[in-house]
């Protein structure tokens, strides 16, 4: 089992992203986490899920996902070739004694406090998981209250886009 | 062109436009717009079914004895979903259908109105694809690419679901001059290198076999099969979807594979070293345990629907292609290896086949007690009717035995519910099979049990003049699970005795429903039964053979056990030494 990106193009129709959710689990395949938007194409969207399966399992859901008429394209990102952020905001407890140590990791970490109370701060985050799980590991001592997280979202280096890279229905495995 | 319609006559239009001849179903309020320019419709036939689940089988049969696009219609809510359990069975079998509900007013949608069900969410997981249409002008658009996608490709059922102000709106209709589906193109043709690969694998192979799938007979491939079958000589096996692709009476089909296979083909598949897969998709029912299934073998599987391709067997030569196409391909690739020397003598392999097609050929016992063999009835039905009638059978004992024990020459001629298993598929599918091909005789091969789930269409056949003919291997039980609780759970019989040699009068029954009914119980009696039902044309006839409770299905392979281990009778296992294991 090994954590994978998949990026699909679908067109913006209604019930889409209830085709495809409801694919992952009728497959039994768990999304670890899938994000949503529209793209420079209009009528089109960007689906990004994260998955935890096997390659067999990867390339049998990518095969029934490029089965659904609205899946346009799918390709996989890589970790090496691909940039993946996500976006949290996190709800620490900070008073007038450690909220400069508070402030000092949120700087560290290239993150920026967005609200400010008399006993909190909230923060808002991005990067890629490790590094955001890593911040939440030194955030943790001072006492997390809240913590909302986005879905990936995943882009190839380079100069190509998507739309440049190998199409669906190949009889290939992936 | 164009002209001012309301939404319902747009449907009507659309479906004029698709060629649709037939259209089984059943009007209710949200789909009753549609119902009154459908009675003016000079081309297209309704047939009022009396439950929507007949009007979906009904549509299945038909588009399994015809190769057309079955269509069947509802209202919205329970008359919808009432034709889940159909389009459920023509996704397993790849069944090409169009079924059409209609929907609550598009502004009552979610809220729970009267005789609302979310049909569209309901079959996104066994429709090919679906649609909820809200606005009358998107009909036609609808309708066309419906048709499109349950025909081409794998294929299988489409689901219209259209709102009632939809219907009622007024709108131009204008039938689309293409489609767009920029997310759908299947691959129909072969590449050129993988069939060179294909061919000399073939060649060099010397114990393969052609795994035969339902996917030949949806191709309409059984020509090019079976050049290419006489061109290479190698052993046929064709699975329940698959009867009729290859003439059972060809010296080189080996039978049926599977749990209740013939020793012959399972063993072909188990000892082969290369199976080319025609269309086939490694169900559970025909590997076994899929670890220990076809040991050795290479396999070349040639499917249309890449997701099958490696989903439950490896596939070292794979090809994604229209099945017909692909064939059409092998069959100048592996001549001219043949041309240039290349061939594998397949002596060794006949000679281990032959033998055991010879040892373990397809039998039963008669009872001992003067009652009725099931496998004798259906064994004579196939003889009397012979290959040119349609057979549609329910599922369990009787759909096996029917499988077995009857020769299938053509495709189209066995009609199933192989996939889904659905009980109850036999009557109304003989009576769309039927109505699909009017020329031919149609026998439906029904159980007592699966007959009980939808007998209510021969009141449809009796007044619409479909004169199918019933055959129904009654032997007062759910007899498969019967066989099961005798085999594997001590013989306590549990909720299947179903009491039908006395209740219901089967023969009154029919005769209720207008057909002729005959009764049968013994032997001597059956030839002329059927002898007789072959002569009524004029209604539907129903023959009430009361068999034997005890009779078996076999071979088996037990649930959850490897091919090797097949039984061809309780407790007696094949020797299988003569091969090179």
């Amino acid at each position: 089992m090994a954590r994978h990106t998949l990026s699909i193009l679908v067109q913006d129709q209604p019930g889409v992203l209830a085709r495809i959710s409801a694919l992952f689990s009728r497959r039994g395949y768990n999304i670890e986490s899938l994000a949503v938007g529209t793209t420079e194409t209009e009528g089109v969207s960007r689906m990004t899920v994260v998955v935890n399966v096997d390659l067999h399992a990867l390339e049998q859901v990518t095969k029934q996902l490029n089965k659904l008429i609205n899946v346009l394209k799918i390709v996989e990102l890589d970790d090496n070739t691909a940039i993946a952020r996500e976006l949290m905001l996190i709800k620490v407890k900070a008073d007038d004694q450690s909220r400069s140590k508070v402030l000092e990791l949120v700087e560290l970490f290239r993150a920026k406090v967005v609200d400010v109370s008399g006993d909190a701060v909230t923060i808002e985050a991005t990067g890629s998981r490790d590094k955001l799980e890593a911040f939440l590991n030194v955030l943790a001592p001072h006492g997390i209250k809240e913590i909302v997280q986005s879905g990936v979202v995943a882009l190839a280096r380079g100069g190509r886009s998507i739309a440049d890279r190998s199409s669906k229905n190949s009889d290939r495995t992936i | 062109m164009s002209q001012q319609v309301t939404g319902a006559e747009s449907l009507v239009k659309s479906l004029e436009h698709a060629d649709v001849e037939v259209v089984f179903g059943i009007p209710g309020g949200a789909i009753l717009p549609v119902y009154d320019p459908l009675m003016d419709s000079p081309s297209v036939r309704h047939i009022l079914v009396r439950h929507e689940q007949g009007a979906g089988h009904a549509a299945e049969g038909y588009a399994s004895a015809s190769n057309r696009v079955g269509v069947c219609m509802a209202t919205s809510g329970p008359g919808a979903t009432n034709l889940v359990t159909p389009i459920a069975d023509a996704h397993m079998d790849s069944v090409p259908m169009v079924a059409i509900t209609g929907q609550v007013p598009s502004a009552f949608i979610g809220s729970d109105a009267f005789q609302e069900a979310d049909i569209r969410g309901i079959t996104m997981p066994i429709t090919k694809h679906n649609y909820l249409v809200t606005r009358a002008e998107d009909i036609p658009r609808a309708i066309k690419e419906a048709f499109h996608l349950a025909s081409t490709g794998r294929p299988g059922p489409v689901l219209v679901d259209i709102t009632k102000d939809a219907l009622q709106a007024t709108t131009e209709f204008v039938w689309p001059s293409h489609i767009d589906l920029p997310g759908y193109k299947p691959t129909t043709k072969p590449h050129g290198r993988q069939i060179k690969e294909a061919a000399r694998m073939i060649v060099d192979a010397h114990r393969p076999v052609f795994y035969v799938g339902g996917g030949v007979i949806r191709s309409q491939a059984h020509r090019e099969l079976r050049q290419l079958a006489e061109l290479t000589g190698i052993p046929v096996v064709t699975t329940l979807m698959a009867r009729g692709a290859f003439p059972d009476s060809h010296k080189q089909h080996m039978g049926m594979p599977g749990m209740h296979g013939t020793v012959g083909a399972v063993g072909a598949l188990q000892k082969a070293d290369l199976l080319i897969v025609l269309g086939a998709r490694f169900d559970d029912r025909v590997t076994g345990k899929l670890e220990s299934f076809s040991p050795k073998s290479k396999v070349i599987h040639i499917d249309i629907d890449p997701a099958e391709i490696g989903k439950n067997r490896f596939a070292d030569i794979p090809v994604v292609s229209d099945v017909r196409e692909a064939i059409s391909q092998l069959i100048p690739a592996v001549t001219a290896e043949f041309d240039a020397g290349n061939r594998a003598d397949l002596t060794a392999w006949w000679i281990t086949l032959n033998h055991w097609r010879e040892t373990y050929p397809l039998g039963y016992d008669q009872p001992q007690d003067g009652t009725l063999s099931p496998q004798f009835v259906i064994e004579r039905l196939g003889k009397i009717a012979g290959p040119e009638a349609i057979y549609a059978a329910g599922v369990g004992q009787h759909q096996m035995w029917a499988a077995q024990f009857i020769g299938y020459e053509n495709p189209n001629t066995w009609l199933n519910s192989g996939g889904l298993g659905t009980m109850g598929y036999s009557i109304p599918a003989a009576m769309g099979a039927k109505v699909g091909a009017p020329d031919k005789t149609v026998w439906a091969i029904d159980g007592d049990g699966c007959f009980q789930m939808t007998n209510q269409e021969l009141a449809t056949c009796t007044i619409n003049d479909i004169p199918i003919k019933v055959a129904l291997i009654n032997n007062a039980s759910l007899g498969m699970v019967r066989q099961w609780q005798n085999l594997f759970y001590n013989e306590r019989y549990s909720n299947t005795d179903l009491h039908s040699h006395s209740v219901p009068d089967f023969v009154k029954l029919a005769d209720a429903y207008g057909c002729h009914g005959l009764r049968v119980t013994r032997a001597e009696d059956v030839d002329k039964a059927i002898e007789k039902s072959m002569e009524i044309n004029d209604a539907p006839v129903l023959i009430d053979f009361q068999v034997h409770r005890d009779a078996m299905v076999w071979p088996m392979v037990a649930a959850g056990t490897g091919n090797d281990e097949i039984q061809f009778a309780r407790d007696l296992a094949p020797q299988w030494e003569r091969g090179d294991d």
